[in-house]
């Protein structure tokens, strides 16, 4: 069994060796240093004191890598209409597929979808795997990850990506169950060895770090990434690749989910499609001061969104909460007000063009990512802009 | 009917933060509270519970602290709760942790519905509650923004998509995950927490569980590992521009004149 060894003999500060641990998780009991179970294995405490901590890798069967071949991206759609977080995710796919020279394969699930699989072959994609049957017509997860399954089974993926939407949240983690391997949610940055090994990197621990994940025993390795966090690649006129259709006996697509009604919801125009945005942060004391935001917006033709505790009071809405548990954005210009930049928010927007920061305190992490950081009082400048516009 | 609701302890407001000229790690307050998003999976449970009547348990995997957040859940009403405790579970990622939770689930009772939160503000995965409905082989519905209609057999949802809303009725036994706002929660109550200040917190370990295999547990069950943590970094160009509003208000409109934005 892997687990953390520690070196008491080497251990001369108690309270340090204590103290390395960001989680409680070392205990000084019995005049022993104890790891408890609050243990996240970070790996902080071997990283910073090597001499008293020791991670102690596990004896396993290593599994044969070898037969696990392809990068497999999941095709987010809506009655067959492709979500772009696909093609971010072909192009990342590409460039990793490239790099341990296997092929980029698409899984494609719903019905009557098979004539929009076309468009995937104007990306690159060396074969689209198609399971079109109506059974597949509305989500409903057991079919869902039936077909999935199906995939893996037949193809023997290395890799698999799914973008991080609504859905994929949701079937990304039944498949990776199902297959008893693991699944980093919302990467914010991905790469892959000569091993094929998945170098998945996103921010960990709710608190101001980046975590470096490995999947270095299972296969296939999931990964689910946010829209607009990866670049869109370009279209080629000609197509290439091929497209496959897949059976899967009709027994495995039972559900016991029926889905009595599907209501449209009115369509509003998301910040993630916006090129200028201005965001209201914390720092905007009243709920009527958001009035100064919306009409710094409007001039700019921009939209409005906020962090999360705006959110959290009931000032703005879910949908303009931008970062880690929000959107992710990618305007052309963003302008922040009175937001501190925690890494959870930065995670959703360090990617724009322009980056604008107002905040009063000099030291706000916010200045690390903005191009132009503006220190002073958002009550003072803004409305200074609004009539300098 | 049986509701099983799965809970999990939270940093406070502390955050972990890596000091980049150091390397240090700072450390603020160590305060824990509840994951707040699984206060509405608790409410959730409770007004079904006002409606049928249903036995509602609650469970969570953690260190023995987390005995907290169980009488924190007794305070709303829940009727029992278990912690899931035990060294070999520590070092879990979403795999391991979703697997041992569905096997102390198994071991509880019958049950018939499973609640949990849409996420938690420290893993931030939202993959916890599909993957325990994958090892307990039920079907399950995330993002339920409203609960139609329950019965004895079955539960009618809404699915909130991002363009549309899906009603779905599913066969009971089934796994829902719930949005926030699908109800408000209650606040613990005072006297909730005199009358279940005795109540005890039943602990299930390691070997109360039906699979004994350990390296199904903890950091051995985990796939995926932590190699390595880091601070955040920007390599981009950046200034930095002070002055009074009114000099700072002109500065911002003139570059984005100059950036073409107006
Ligand atoms: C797992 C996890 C996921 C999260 N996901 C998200 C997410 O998706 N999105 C998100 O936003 N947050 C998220 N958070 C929360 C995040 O950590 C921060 O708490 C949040 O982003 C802070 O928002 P803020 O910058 O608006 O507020 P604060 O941190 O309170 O900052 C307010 C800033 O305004 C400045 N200020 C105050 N008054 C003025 C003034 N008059 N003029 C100018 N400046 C002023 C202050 O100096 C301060 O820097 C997440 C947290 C966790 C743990
Ligand atoms: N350690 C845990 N103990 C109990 N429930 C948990 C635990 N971790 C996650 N959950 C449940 O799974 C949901 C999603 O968590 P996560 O996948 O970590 O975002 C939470 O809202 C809880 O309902």
């Amino acid at each position: 069994m892997a687990f953390i060894r520690v070196h008491q003999k080497n251990v001369k500060n108690v309270e340090e060796a204590i103290k390395v641990c960001p989680f409680n998780a070392i205990e000084f009991k019995d005049d022993q240093i104890e790891i408890t179970s609050a243990c996240k294995m970070c790996n902080i405490c071997v990283k910073k004191m090597p001499d008293i901590y020791e991670f102690v890798e596990g004896k396993k069967g290593e599994i044969n890598k070898n037969e696990w071949k392809g990068i497999a991206v999941y095709v987010d759609h809506v009655e067959g209409n492709i979500h772009p977080v696909t093609y971010e995710l072909i192009g990342k796919a590409k460039k990793m597929a490239k790099k341990i020279n296997q092929p980029v394969y698409c899984l494609f699930i719903g019905s009557n979808i098979k004539h929009k699989a076309k468009n995937l072959l104007h990306y690159g994609v060396d074969e689209i795997f198609v399971y079109d049957r109506e059974e597949l017509y509305d989500f409903r997860i057991e079919p869902y990850t039936a077909a999935f399954e199906n995939f893996i089974n037949k193809v023997k993926p290395t890799i698999v990506l799914v973008g991080g939407t609504t859905l994929g949240r949701s079937l990304a983690p039944r498949v990776a169950a199902r297959f008893r391997t693991g699944l980093t949610a919302d990467c914010t940055i991905l790469d892959v060895k000569e091993n094929t090994d998945l170098d998945q990197i996103r921010p960990a621990f709710g608190g101001n770090i980046m975590a470096h994940i490995h999947t270095p025993n299972h296969r296939p390795q999931f990964a689910t990434v946010r829209y607009k966090i990866f670049d869109t690649p370009e279209k080629n006129k000609t197509k290439s690749g091929k497209i496959t259709e897949c059976k899967i006996d009709k027994d495995k697509l039972i559900s016991r989910i029926k889905v009595l009604e599907v209501k449209k919801k009115e369509k509003v125009k998301s910040i993630e499609e916006a090129d200028v945005i201005v965001v209201a942060g914390n720092g905007i004391k009243k709920e009527k001061d958001l009035e100064m935001i919306n009409q710094l917006a409007d001039k700019l033709g921009g939209m409005v969104a906020s962090t999360r505790p705006l959110i959290e009071a009931g000032w703005t809405d879910a949908r303009q909460q931008i970062g880690l548990s929000g959107r992710t954005v990618k305007p052309k210009l963003i302008i922040t007000c009175g937001v501190s930049g925690s890494i959870q928010f930065v995670a959703g927007m360090n990617n724009s063009e322009n980056i604008f920061a107002i905040n009063d305190n000099p030291k706000a992490q916010i200045f690390d990512v903005a191009n132009y950081g503006v220190v002073g009082d958002l009550y003072e400048i803004i409305p200074e802009l609004i009539k300098k516009l | 009917m049986n509701i099983t609701v799965c809970i999990k302890q939270v940093p406070g407001t502390s955050e972990v933060e890596i000091d980049e000229t150091t390397g240090n790690l700072i450390r603020e307050g160590i305060d824990t509270k509840m994951n707040p998003y699984d206060l509405y999976a608790i409410e959730t449970a409770m007004k079904i519970k006002e409606k049928n009547s249903a036995n509602i348990n609650v469970i969570s995997m953690g260190p023995p602290q987390a005995n907290d957040v169980i009488k924190e859940a007794y305070m709303m009403g829940v009727n029992n709760g278990y912690l899931l405790t035990d060294k070999k579970f520590a070092g879990a990622d979403v795999l391991a942790t979703s697997y041992a939770l569905s096997q102390g689930i198994k071991k509880i009772n019958n049950f018939d519905l499973i609640i949990c939160g849409k996420m938690t503000t420290d893993g931030d995965t939202a993959q916890v509650g599909p993957e325990i409905a994958e090892f307990l082989d039920i079907p399950h519905v995330a993002n339920v923004k409203k609960i139609m209609d329950i019965n004895s057999t079955s539960i009618t949802v809404e699915m909130d998509m991002p363009e549309t809303v899906e009603i779905q009725e599913v066969k009971l036994p089934c796994l829902i995950t719930v949005e926030k706002d699908i109800y408000q929660p209650r606040l613990p109550s005072f006297k909730l927490k005199l009358a279940t200040a005795k109540r005890k917190v039943k602990n299930i370990s390691f070997n109360d569980l039906d699979d004994d295999n350990p390296e199904n547990f903890g950091l051995d069950g985990s796939p995926t590992q932590v190699l390595d943590v880091f601070p955040p970094k920007s390599d981009r160009i950046n200034e930095k521009w002070e002055g009074t509003g009114k000099e700072l208000g002109e500065r911002i409109s003139n570059k984005l004149k100059k950036l073409k934005f107006v």
